[in-house]
């Protein structure tokens, strides 16, 4: 038995000495293989006296079973250390920026208008685009501005000849929605337009987006309470709302909005002109000369409209103080966006 | 408007400070625009006479002035002022006193002469640019008053932003009586007394246009000393509106505008003929205006004519040849009620606006006239003395705008605000307002409406003035409740708010350009097609409407480059417009790249944007809208850009809906650009209409993939390899990518090596290497015939 102790001993320093995984298999085939150490005496177990086989046959075993065990624990040790000088060797510098990374972005004036676009379409509004070169007739006379109007004098108008303009305001596209469609109505009317202006609040061009409901019970009430809730969500804010009397020829009654100056919360700065207010929307209740011009019944119908200046509120928003970078396009202003 | 909150106050009690009444008028519609001090900060001014002056011993164009001040003393002064002469009333600056800019006045020494303050004059004051001499006070000025008093200077001047319908409040009448409605209280306005006729002197008036002036009342005052000066209390209202002190008479006329609302004017009668005609002009009449220009008339054209020629643009502007001058002695009064039809739009077309036309056009009360004519007669005789003669009124009654009967129903109010009122609040306001409810029945408040306002005419301008005076603030907050109808949402249809977003993902910003571009610029980009030019342009580089996004996205491609960015990638979506028979309006969408591929990064080396890489982003733009497959290229020229990377995009019909490639350089030279930019423009409707995605089932017998590689020669386009194999009847060709293309060393006579990625499959079965082998060997016999390919080894 001398003889086992001696060759698992030395079994053990053999394994405990492998420094590679084709070292210790090795060793394994050494001791362990069909031909190995200690399979053979397994082998010379014949020799012994029936009597002693089982015990020196189970000392055998349990000594192979050592072993077996040991050179799993070694193997697995080993495959450790060269796994984990593998990942060493992959180390890279994790803070060096990503590949292809770089991505563009909207101009903020259309993420304005988006964000407007999709309070109303999910409150069950359709959008509706038209014409930005308009016929005088829809621009003006259809919206209760006749000839020579004062009012006429509140749009700077682009002539392209002199029954042809530049639309001034997207209303046009509520006549245009009223002389095909009968109510129940929910529109709004994002896009460009156009007034003959420039200076330091004034460009020659620039967005609206309008809204008209028309039913047979839309009240102004209704159109307080839209428009309240449409400027809160707008500036995520709970934000004092005021209307107060106004006048556009196209609704009776009219209102201006003003949310309450967020600079200032109503103390009166620089921004506000010292008034606590700013004038954010204009609007009112659609005036019966305009349902007339699109064959809407005005006994059975009512309805509101209201507008707002794109610019303005993407101003307000992101706190843009001059106007004029909407349209340079550097991109220093559009990459802040 | 701008007014004098003091003379606001004079006839209207308001329990509110200046801050409470802007902000009640600002809710009420009268919005305010802002407020100024009616006068300079100064302090120590007081009233003083000149005693006597005497020349200054060392310096002629100095006076020494002896002034009192009251206390009994006299005080000397040195003066340079010209007007400084004995028994005048003056602004004496004391010594310790304190100008506007803080300038103090202390004693000095003035070429050897001691001076004990300062004479001032409008201009020190900051009371206007007047320093040609002294601010001469009114005789009756109390002598030793501190001269804010005296002036009454501590007061506001009001500017209020009328909207167009208001022409009612551009007076201190209407302001008087829309503050007495807000403030519940009552107004006055001193009417003075009709002035008796002294003689019997009259000038004839016709109305030959009698539907355009229906009313026209005219007096002649005779003996006028109009050199008799403005007394200071009119001046300082006036200046408080804005308006400068001219001589007594046009002063007169524009206090009285100032104060009821109506203008007058005064004509040189020693300059009329004949009589007073008010007709329309003749074409082509000329009229020389005050302030000398000349105006040519049409027929449209109200004017005010005497026998032998048009004297004034009626309700606008008068005539030079018959204005009031320093020499006149009588004068004759218009004050007339104008048709604002007729007004309207006239001054416009003049190139004139008026305190007068701006007021005719918006509707002056027809009640007017005659009160106005009895005001003025009043002050200015007051003034500059003269004899009067009769008040005489020319009328076309059947044309005087009439007040609308209107029948304002419950319902109808009620529905509008949501809210049941008191009959009693309703028909206060009403009332308040000056509109006479004639009777109130079950139905309604049967309304007749004021003369004064012309912007009350239906039912729901009497809802607006309830729900003004009630407070729009007060009114009831709702929501609309309608049956819910959801709009049918096309799928086929990609939205463009989605190409947007992919053109984000693939680096582009966002541009808004202007829609009126440069029309040089225009023409080199787009030569020969017609341009829509603006009548009326901001600019001379913003002259014509854009007929593609190019011009506004070049322009902000050179603007940047201009700024140290040489990376660039810009895309604009929206209309551009052509003119034909008619105008189109064409949706585009439209990318210009130029710079490095990548931003400055240490994955990949710095290497400039080509074709392929616009190219590509057109691909992926059609790929999302599902339009790819019924697009086609086709290698053709464009007018933009360079021959031989040009591209058109057409549709299945072969139209042109497009075009991509590089930038033409002729175009780059034109914008003085040095570095390569290519350029895509698509029609938006062509390319967000996709078709409904179809479900093929896939097969689960294996793919097999084969890579050949052939020489062709370099005109060989990928196009042609790929229609010939695509032609060849192999049925399981099922996919066919290129993956190089290889020209130079190693290849012969100059032709190039394409490598392709074949791949097979079979719906119902596994291929054999035999199939696919064959099906190769027709692919290469195929190259081979048709366009001489050779296999490469």
């Amino acid at each position: 038995m001398n003889d086992l102790e001696a060759l698992a001993e030395s079994a053990i320093k053999a394994i405990n000495d492998a420094v590679s995984l084709a070292a210790l298999d090795d060793v394994r085939i050494e001791f362990l293989g069909k031909k190995g150490k200690i399979t053979s005496l397994l082998k010379g177990l014949g020799k012994l006296a029936s009597d002693d086989r089982p015990k020196a046959g189970a000392k055998i075993n349990e000594a192979k079973e050592t072993l077996q065990s040991l050179i799993n624990t070694q193997k697995q040790s080993l495959e450790d250390t060269a796994l984990d000088a593998r990942m060493a060797e992959e180390r890279i510098d994790v803070t060096l920026p990503g590949r292809n990374s770089a991505v563009g972005g909207l101009h903020p004036i259309t993420r304005t208008m988006e964000r407007i676009e999709n309070f109303f379409t999910r409150a069950g509004y359709q959008v509706a685009t038209g014409p930005e070169i308009e016929d005088d007739y829809h621009n003006f006379e259809a919206l209760n501005i006749p000839a020579h109007h004062p009012a006429r004098a509140m749009h700077d108008t682009f002539y392209i000849d002199p029954q042809t303009v530049l639309r001034t305001h997207t209303s046009p596209v509520q006549i245009r929605t009223m002389e095909h469609q009968q109510p129940p109505i929910r529109i709004i009317c994002p896009g460009r337009v156009y007034r003959c202006d420039s200076d330091l609040t004034h460009t020659p061009m620039f967005h609206q987006v309008e809204g008209l409901v028309v039913d047979t019970d839309i009240s102004f009430a209704d159109l307080k309470g839209t428009v309240d809730q449409f400027l809160k969500a707008f500036f995520e804010a709970d934000l004092p709302v005021r209307f107060r009397p106004s006048y556009f020829p196209f609704t009776e009654p009219s209102a201006e909005v003003d949310i309450q100056c967020a600079n200032c919360l109503g103390e009166g700065c620089r921004i506000c002109s010292r008034t606590g207010w700013l004038e954010v929307m204009g609007c009112g209740m659609v005036h019966p000369n305009v349902f007339d011009s699109c064959g809407v019944d005005t006994e059975e119908f009512t309805g509101f409209a209201f507008g707002m200046g794109v610019e303005r509120l993407a101003m307000l928003r992101y706190g843009v103080t001059d106007l004029r970078m909407f349209f340079e396009n550097d991109v220093r202003f559009l990459e802040q966006f | 408007m701008k007014f004098s909150e003091l003379w606001l106050r004079e006839c209207v009690s308001l329990d509110t400070d200046t801050s409470g009444l802007i902000a009640r008028m600002t809710m009420a519609g009268l919005e305010v625009d802002g407020t100024e001090a009616a006068a300079a900060e100064f302090a120590g001014v007081v009233v003083a006479e000149i005693d006597s002056t005497e020349a200054h011993p060392q310096a002629e164009n100095l006076n020494v002035c002896q002034v009192s001040v009251g206390d009994g003393a006299a005080v000397q002064v040195v003066c340079g002022a010209p007007n400084a002469r004995p028994g005048l009333k003056v602004a004496f600056a004391t010594v310790g006193s304190r100008l506007p800019g803080s300038v103090e006045i202390g004693q000095a020494e003035l070429r050897g002469v001691s001076s004990f303050g300062m004479l001032c004059s409008a201009a020190e004051l900051g009371l206007s640019e007047d320093d040609a001499g002294l601010l001469e006070l009114p005789d009756d000025a109390s002598i030793g008053a501190n001269l804010r008093d005296s002036l009454q200077l501590d007061d506001t001047i009001i500017e209020v932003d009328l909207t167009p319908n208001r022409g009612d409040c551009l007076s201190i009448l209407g302001l008087a009586r829309e503050a007495a409605v807000l403030y519940e209280t009552t107004y006055s306005i001193d009417a003075g007394e009709p002035v008796k006729s002294s003689i019997d002197m009259t000038f004839p008036v016709s109305l030959s246009a009698g539907e355009a002036c229906p009313r026209y009342a005219g007096r002649v005052i005779s003996g006028l000393d109009i050199g008799q000066a403005t007394p200071s209390w009119m001046v300082e209202k006036l200046r408080r509106a804005g308006l400068r002190s001219i001589d007594a008479v046009v002063d007169v006329t524009n206090y009285v505008m100032l104060e009821l609302g109506q203008p007058l004017h005064a004509f040189d009668l020693d300059k009329l003929q004949g009589g007073i005609d008010v007709r329309y002009a003749h074409n082509n009449e000329s009229l020389e205006l005050l302030g000398g220009t000349s105006v040519t008339l049409d027929t449209k054209t109200l004017v005010i004519a005497d026998q032998s020629r048009p004297l004034a643009l009626a309700g606008i502007m008068g005539g030079a040849g018959s204005g009031v001058s320093a020499k006149t002695t009588q004068v004759f009064l218009e004050s007339a009620h104008f048709n604002p039809l007729v007004i309207a739009g006239k001054a416009r077309q003049y190139a004139l606006h008026t305190d007068s036309s701006h007021r005719f056009e918006r509707g002056v009360d027809p009640q007017l006239p005659e009160r106005a004519l009895e005001r003025a007669t009043e002050l200015l005789v007051a003034i500059a003395g003269g004899q009067v003669g009769p008040v005489s009124i020319q009328e076309d009654l059947s044309a005087l705008p009439a007040q609308q009967n209107i029948l304002f129903r419950k319902a109808r109010l009620t529905q509008q605000l949501r809210l049941n009122f008191e009959d009693g609040i309703v028909a206060n306001i009403l009332t308040s307002l000056g509109i006479e409810v004639t009777d109130v029945t079950d139905e309604g408040w049967h309304c007749l409406t004021p003369s004064w306002r012309f912007d009350l005419s239906i039912e729901a301008d009497l809802v607006e003035e309830v729900a003004r005076i009630f407070g729009y603030d007060k009114l009831p907050v709702g929501t609309p409740s309608m049956p819910l109808q959801t709009a049918v949402d096309r799928e086929v249809i990609t939205p463009l708010s989605r190409l947007k977003k992919l053109m984000v993902g693939r680096d582009y910003r966002e541009a808004v350009t202007y829609s009126f571009v440069d029309e040089a610029l225009q023409q080199v980009v787009s030569p020969g097609v017609a341009g829509i030019p603006v009548t009326n342009p901001i600019s001379a580089d913003m002259n014509v409407m854009r007929t593609s996004l190019l011009p506004g996205l070049l322009a902000a491609l050179k603007h940047n480059l201009n700024r140290q960015r040489s990376r660039l990638r810009l895309f604009e979506a929206g209309q551009c417009f052509q003119n034909g028979h008619a105008i189109t309006h064409n949706e585009l969408i439209a990318g210009v790249i130029t710079g490095d591929r990548n931003p400055l990064g240490w994955t990949s080396q710095s290497e400039a944007v080509d074709f392929y890489d616009i190219k590509g982003d057109v691909e992926a733009l059609l790929t999302l809208s599902g339009t790819f497959g019924r697009i086609v290229f086709e290698p053709e020229p464009h007018a933009s850009l360079q021959p031989g990377q040009s591209l058109l995009i057409k549709d299945n019909r072969l139209n042109t809906v497009g075009y991509v490639g590089k930038l033409h350089p002729n175009i780059e030279k034109y914008l003085g650009v040095n570095q390569s930019i290519y350029v895509f423009e698509l029609n938006l409707e062509t390319v967000v209409r996709g078709e409904l995605p179809k479900y093929v089932e896939i097969t689960r017998f294996p793919s097999a993939t084969r890579d050949i590689a052939v020489l062709v020669d370099p005109d060989v386009s990928f196009e042609t390899l790929r229609d010939i194999i695509e032609s060849s009847s192999v049925d399981s060709l099922t996919d066919l990518k290129v993956f190089d293309v290889y020209k130079g060393k190693h290849i012969e006579n100059n032709r190039k090596s394409v490598a392709l990625s074949l791949t097979f499959q079979h719906k119902s079965r596994t291929l054999s290497d035999e199939e696919v082998s064959l099906a190769i060997d027709i692919i290469v016999t195929a190259l081979k015939e048709e366009c001489s390919a050779q296999l490469r080894g």
